[in-house]
């Protein structure tokens, strides 16, 4: 069944989500979507991996890989929103754009 | 796998315990005065330095994962000791801090990652500790809790890290793509330059240039460097950096070298633009935190031409460079801890006639700027000639006179500081200030680092025997 759909079609997919989460990244003007678009890059990487494991080398490295990165993903999130939390209770906002004390 | 295999982890072992085993007396609130920690941690990093000269050196665990030799032993011992300069440094900020326990947790825990990402034979290994590495020194970044400056500073590390993390992990999975292996060394028999292969090195070099401040994707450094407590932009700038740039070069000359002749122009872009953008930001700085900032942007310049070398010299001459960057950094970086403590004024004006009130510091100050613009016979001139004599190997004549003629420009702005200490008068001039013990043996280890590492002429020698 899925040898139905080729590596390419997967391939186009996870480089889309890359794209559409460094485009998130740069444009959002919201701490909180900013780390959702980080999560997209992060899915992408999996994605990729898991394809690569499925139709190129099936040994089992690329699907562990995965498990990593979203346990990883996880703590990144956990201190983010932390520090997130601790810039809202002083400036009101998750707007970026307003945490504008240190500039050149 | 026997037992002088494992030896070679004993660094890693002793600080996880040692992690732990605070975690523990912090949950039981065992200890409860902060000066005790301070002690107790000091300690800890001293005996984890003490360690990596004892016992076996070279060996591989957990089926080749986990490598080590003498010279990642000693890249180990010097990070460790730069985390010990710093925390002596911090003595007098942590005394009164309210999260005094956390701090030594979340630092020892970066150190870990960063041991095992220099250890690494694996990628998913490697990631693990560069990811250890970051996501606390983010929140270490944030630990002055009631500055607006200092929450700044952890977001603007914490997405940026996260965001270069991706870029690195989409190149590493193309790389396994190509491969279907994640032991880096073994990817450089099946690595050669192709289409695919060069868009994955692109996405990985983007990552690495993230995290040691490269030219165009610097943007972070400065902001977090002025917001976070001094002590994290020490180590920030130090072992950070430093670990990085090890791992940089390992992942260079054991993954991708069959690749080294692409690589070469893309460090070549990269470091042409880091070394202009910093020294030309530098000149413009009026703090004095984001002017340090800026001069380890244009430092990171010098450490890829070093990279450019052959196999051996490259990573003796990055580690060279990065133990005499260490002594010139943290001295520059501890004065300024100590003036920022006790007066809370960070501005370079701040600084004019600085010699009048504090004679020793203004010294130790003057020393580490020399050091670091890399004037003789300080060993910071030592430091920039071996990058330079390994760049030769493969350097294009145009990137040789590009680092040379920064290295005129950034000779302009180092002594600028030295003359408005020594020479111009302030109007509200700094007072004189006591400076704590620890801090003051701190800065002398390093004003003798500088002093004398350049003429002890053996330790070069010694870590080009251990490359080979």
């Amino acid at each position: 069944m899925i040898e139905q759909i080729p590596l390419t079609h997967i391939l186009f997919l996870s480089t889309a989500l890359f794209f559409i989460g460094a485009y998130g990244f740069l444009t959002r003007r919201n701490m909180i979507t900013m780390l959702m678009s980080v999560e997209l890059i992060l899915n992408s990487v999996n994605i990729n991996l898991v394809a690569f494991n499925r139709y190129l080398h099936p040994n089992i490295d690329g699907a562990i890989f995965t498990l990593f990165i979203i346990t990883i993903a996880a703590a990144e999130a956990a201190v983010a929103i932390a520090i997130i939390i601790s810039l809202y209770r002083k400036i009101k906002s998750i707007d970026p754009e307003q945490a504008d004390e240190l500039k050149f | 796998m026997n037992i002088s295999d494992w030896l070679t982890l004993r660094i890693e072992i002793a600080l996880a315990v040692f992690i732990l085993l605070q975690l523990i007396i912090k949950i039981f609130d065992l200890i409860r005065s902060n000066e005790t920690w301070l002690r107790l941690n000091i300690a800890i990093t001293f005996l984890i330095v003490l360690l990596g000269f004892t016992g076996n050196d070279s060996g591989s665990l957990f089926g080749g994962m986990f490598i080590s030799t003498s010279f990642i032993i000693i890249e180990k011992t010097i990070l460790a000791f730069a985390t010990l300069l710093v925390l002596m440094q911090s003595y007098n900020w942590l005394k009164h801090h309210q999260h005094t326990p956390e701090f030594f947790m979340l630092l020892l825990t970066a150190l870990l990652g960063m041991f095992l990402m220099l250890s690494a034979n694996n990628i998913l290994l490697f990631y693990l500790g560069l990811e250890m590495a970051t996501i606390p020194v983010a929140a270490l970044a944030n630990f002055d809790l009631d500055k607006q400056r200092s929450s700044e500073a952890g977001m603007k590390m914490i997405l940026s890290s996260a965001f270069s993390s991706g870029m690195l992990l989409f190149g590493i999975s193309i790389f396994y793509g190509i491969t279907g292996t994640l032991t880096i060394s073994s990817w450089q028999e099946i690595l050669r330059p192709g289409g695919l292969e060069v868009l994955a090195l692109i996405f990985i070099m983007t990552g690495f240039g993230f995290k040691i401040s490269l030219v165009p994707f610097h943007l972070w450094t400065a902001d977090v460097y002025e917001g976070s407590p001094v002590s994290i932009t020490a180590f920030l700038s130090v072992v950070s950096k430093g670990a990085v740039s090890f791992a940089l070069a390992r992942f260079l000359f054991n993954g991708v070298i069959m690749m080294q002749e692409f690589w070469v122009e893309i460090l070549f872009l990269l470091s042409i633009i880091t070394m202009t953008v910093g020294n030309l930001f530098a000149m413009r700085q009026t703090n004095i935190k984001r002017f340090l900032a800026f001069s380890t942007v244009a430092q990171a310049g010098y450490i890829l031409l070093g990279l450019a070398g052959d196999p051996v010299n490259a990573p003796t001459s990055v580690v060279y460079f990065i133990l005499v960057y260490m002594f010139s950094n943290l001295a520059a970086l501890g004065v300024v801890e100590i003036v920022s403590f006790a007066t809370q004024k960070e501005d370079l004006d701040d600084y004019k006639g600085f010699y009048n009130s504090n004679k020793k510091l203004a010294i130790v100050l003057m020393l580490a700027l020399f050091s670091l613009a890399g004037i003789p016979p300080t060993a910071g001139f030592f430091g920039k000639l071996f990058l330079f004599t390994s760049g030769i190997h493969s350097a294009s004549v145009v990137w040789l006179l590009f680092a040379s003629l920064n290295l005129v420009v950034s000779l302009y702005y180092y002594m600028r500081l030295v003359r408005m200490m020594f020479s111009e008068n302030n109007e509200k001039p700094l007072a004189s200030i006591q400076s704590p013990l620890l801090s003051n043996i701190a800065l002398i280890i390093c004003s003798a680092g500088i002093l004398f590492i350049g003429i002890f002429g053996g330790l070069y020698d010694y870590l080009h025997q251990l490359a080979k």
